[in-house]
């Protein structure tokens, strides 16, 4: 008996030895980098800058390594990254930047390839992100190169108290949400007996707004699930921007418009978020912060009173065969729910954190463990909840525990609501990933976003918009290589999910 | 007696040696005495050269170019014109050159009353006593760009059809620069008068100057706001709330005027000050004691003796007006639609894709146009009031 003891006794210290020894090789927060200073770049903010600043001093304290965050305007950041790097300046160790550039920065060879850092690293707990920030946004052509700290995927909220008083439905389509927004146009929604608006979103031009126009459009677009792609044709690289289904969404966007806030053409997702919170909207188009926001006391007048929907979908979807609208039936919309065809759109990606390959290997090593530090559990399952880090549920634990919702100050309902809205729209089978090709910024950021602003602003009509961007992107893939821009797209849809 | 100092001096040379050393000298001290000048500016030369031109020609090089990105670093890809092809005749000439409109009565008259000014003050110079084959081509050359510009202004503007940022540039550098000079002449006259309190504000005048651009751009993006914002009770008031400044072409247009007017009224009002301040009393009192009126005094004597300093102060203005790019890009990041974008704008929204040879070109269509009114605003303007004065 007592042979068997000393056995068993044995045995569990032998596990124990094991398993202190795996902790201390894997927990890269636990690492001393003193002297070690990284310069970490990411965009103005607060958002996003302000979780990095936060937690920097307290990185500091566990490892020495002091964290220099330096931040840009996003419209500068796309250009300032990759100049840095391409110049051979590399004043930047890390980068908290949009996936969707790996398409630019990886082939120049300028970024860290993860693979090896990520799979020895348990703290990090890389499996309990879901598999698509794994796969779309640290991901490219088979090797890791970013570190989710943030999950994006746009989504409709509503007032609940309103649509409830008047016996209305959450949006289900487009058409839906039209008339949601027509019945509460110029109605006081806040009790300030001021008009208030039917529907917020960003439509300023160099903003976010090419977003909000893919979010309605993929709707139409898109219906065979997500390889069928809503940018281009993956048989010879044609943008599908201009047939009935993308006419059908800008209109739909055009209407939206008209339903807001008078300077709704001026206004990024700052002013809509804040007109939300303030109760002033009834439904809004956005990503995942709202939910966060609308519980922060300190800003909101609508707590417990927001409802959160997958993005609404159509009825009618482009038939790519004949490239007219067509009825929704099984085939045309094999994903389709009572008949409507839904395109949850993952918009940017969430921002990711990647390394600079240029720089010193403690640098690098320090850098690693600042962005793993960052988003384990520990640290993400607190940030996603508050509103101003602008990060979003990325993790599955995110979505699991309930407890840092709860403490955050949302409801279980309310809580359950919004994850619930973000989960339909990762699992949906014809989620539309966003672009990841090279010179993404200029299809989106320059060519689609310029045209959006004056199509809203009247300058060009439904015809001439669609016929612009067309051509510009066409103009675009023939500069950098049809074949060459063909292969990355389909590369970039080729996700395993 | 040059021979005879140098004997004096060294006694053992021969007066034959020193002859013969100094007609050899002779010339090349010459020649080191003109060659000093230009010997002490060549340093400040060489920099002029290494940090204006060479950019200059690199950045002209660049706009022949596309940025190519390879495994490490990047390349440029020569393509000749295309970038300027873009820009005058391919895909992006709309949005620089603008979209011209039917011709309307308005569009139609302005240009006849342009044109036949040009033709007259063309006509004047060559049955002139002054004419010259160069000044003539000079004029003829200017006549034909200012033409074009003109018709572009006239059927993009006057018509249905929609300015480019060309064009937008133009606006804001004609309507600001007139606007600015009329507000801080009135200024300028209204301080050197011995009223109450003058000495506040003439600091309170210049403050806006001192602003950082941006900072301005904030602050006009906070008052033309009508839904919120410190004019928002105003609004209110005057039932303004459903309104917008800044979804409108030309509100925003004149928003972004409105801001560049506000901050740099105050340069133009500190040199006429200086000017006129430094005005002969002698004159004024003459005058005054002759019988003229305030108007009198104004236009004959007050009015040409500020001229050079309005002729300097306005070229200065003209060329910083062209690259106006804080106000529009903050107060309506170039929109609704491209209705507010300049062309140092156009050309920034280019480069954040780092389309840097599509920028560049843009650039360079910029300084040819601003070469093109500073020179003939020197020609033509500034050197008649110099020589009138």
């Amino acid at each position: 008996m007592s042979r068997y003891l000393a056995r068993a006794l044995i045995l569990t210290l032998a596990g124990a030895v094991l398993a202190a020894c795996s902790n201390g090789t894997t927990t890269s927060s636990n690492q001393n980098f003193s002297g070690v200073t990284v310069h970490v770049v990411t965009f103005t903010g607060p958002q996003i800058a302000e979780p990095l600043q936060r937690r920097a001093p307290d990185f500091e304290r566990l490892t020495g390594a002091k964290i220099q965050v330096i931040t840009v305007p996003f419209s500068d950041l796309y250009q300032k990254v990759l100049t840095d790097m391409a110049t051979k300046t590399n004043s930047y160790d890390a980068f908290v930047f949009d996936p969707q550039w790996l398409g630019d920065y990886v082939p120049g060879g300028y970024l860290e390839d993860l693979s090896d850092r990520v799979k020895n690293d348990s703290a990090l707990q890389w499996n309990d992100i879901a598999p698509f920030f794994r796969d779309f946004s640290a991901t490219f052509k088979g090797h890791v190169y970013t570190i989710p700290l943030d999950g994006d995927f746009q989504m409709v909220y509503y007032r609940t108290d309103l649509l409830q008083k008047d016996g209305l439905q959450p949006p289900a389509t487009w058409d839906d949400y039209i008339s949601i927004a027509q019945h509460f146009q110029g109605k006081d929604l806040n009790g300030d007996s001021k008009p208030d608006f039917g529907s917020c979103m960003a439509m300023k031009r160099s903003a976010q707004s090419y977003w909000m126009y893919i979010s309605i459009a993929a709707a139409y677009l898109q219906s065979q699930g997500t390889k069928q792609g809503s940018f281009f044709d993956t048989s010879n690289m044609q943008p599908i921007f201009n047939n009935p289904g993308a006419a059908a969404a800008l209109n739909v966007y055009k209407t939206l418009s008209k339903l807001g806030p008078p300077d709704q053409l001026n206004n990024d997702v700052g002013d809509s978020r804040g007109l939300f919170v303030t109760g002033r909207c009834a439904l809004s188009l956005d990503w995942g912060d709202i939910g966060p926001l609308a519980v922060d006391k300190t800003q909101s007048t609508v707590q417990d009173k927001v409802g959160a929907v997958i993005l609404p979908g159509s009825k009618r979807v482009l038939d790519r065969s004949t490239m007219q609208l067509a009825d929704c039936n099984s085939t045309l919309c094999p994903y389709a729910t009572n008949g409507v065809n839904h395109s949850p759109y993952a918009a940017f990606g969430g921002w990711s954190g990647a390394i600079n390959r240029a720089s010193a290997a403690k640098t690098k090593d320090a850098a690693y463990a600042f962005l793993s530090y960052m988003s384990q559990p520990a640290q993400s399952s607190v940030d996603v909840t508050i509103g101003k880090t602008g990060f979003n549920p990325y993790r599955t634990t995110h979505f699991t525990n309930l407890k840092p919702w709860l403490d955050s100050g949302m409801s279980e309902k309310a809580a359950k609501d919004y994850l619930g809205a973000i989960q339909a729209s990762l699992q949906s089978p014809n989620m539309v990933l966003d672009l990841r090709i090279p010179q993404t910024a200029y299809y989106q950021q320059t060519s689609l976003d310029t045209s959006l602003a004056q199509f809203l602003a009247g300058e060009l009509n439904v015809n001439q918009t669609m016929s612009q961007i067309t051509s510009q992107w066409n103009q675009k893939t023939d500069e950098v290589g049809r074949q060459s821009q063909l292969d990355a797209y389909k590369a970039s849809l080729s996700v395993t999910k | 007696m040059e021979e005879e100092d140098l004997s004096k001096v060294s006694g053992y040379v021969s007066t034959r040696g020193l002859r013969l050393a100094a007609s050899t000298w002779r010339p090349v001290s010459a020649r080191l005495d003109r060659l000093a000048g230009s010997v002490f500016i060549l340093p400040a030369v060489i920099v002029i050269l290494a940090f204006s031109i060479f950019p200059l020609l690199a950045s002209l090089y660049v706009s022949l170019s596309r940025l190519t990105f390879s495994e490490g670093g990047v390349g440029l890809k020569f393509v000749g014109f295309d970038n300027y092809s873009k820009l005058l005749v391919g895909i992006d000439h709309v949005h620089f050159l603008g979209l011209a409109g039917s011709p309307t009565v308005l569009s139609t008259a302005f240009l006849a009353a342009a044109y036949l000014l040009m033709v007259f003050l063309l006509y004047r110079y060559a049955r002139g006593p002054n004419v010259t084959v160069g000044g003539l081509a000079g004029r003829v050359v200017t006549a034909i760009a200012a033409g074009a510009l003109l018709w572009l202004v006239a059927n993009t503007v006057l018509t249905s059809g929609r300015p480019g940022t060309l064009v937008v540039t133009l606006i804001y550098v004609g309507v600001d620069v007139t606007v600015q000079y009329l507000i801080a002449l009135g200024l300028a006259l209204l301080v050197v008068q011995h009223l109450p309190g003058r000495r506040f504000f003439r600091v309170v005048f210049l403050l806006p100057m001192m602003i950082t651009p941006v900072g301005v751009a904030y602050l006009f993006r906070m008052l033309t706001d009508t839904s919120k914002g410190p004019l928002y009770p105003l609004w209110v008031h005057f039932g303004l709330t459903d309104v917008s400044w800044v979804t409108n072409p030309w509100g925003a247009r004149l928003a972004v005027m409105i801001g560049d007017v506000w901050q740099w009224t105050p340069f133009i009002f500190i040199v006429l000050l200086a000017a006129i301040e430094t005005l002969p009393h002698e004159l004024v009192e003459a005058a005054v004691v002759d019988g003229a009126s305030r108007l009198q005094v104004f236009l004959r004597i007050t009015f040409p003796l500020i001229l050079p300093a309005t002729s300097t102060v306005v070229l200065i203005r003209l060329i910083e007006g062209f690259k106006i790019v804080d106000l529009p890009n903050v107060l309506t990041n170039g929109g609704p639609g491209t209705a507010t974008e300049s062309m140092t704008l156009h050309a920034y929204t280019i480069w954040r894709a780092l389309d840097i040879g599509g920028s560049a070109a843009v650039a360079y269509m910029l300084l040819i146009v601003v070469t093109f009114i500073g020179v003939s605003y020197v020609n033509l303007f500034r050197r008649r009031v110099t020589a009138m004065t």
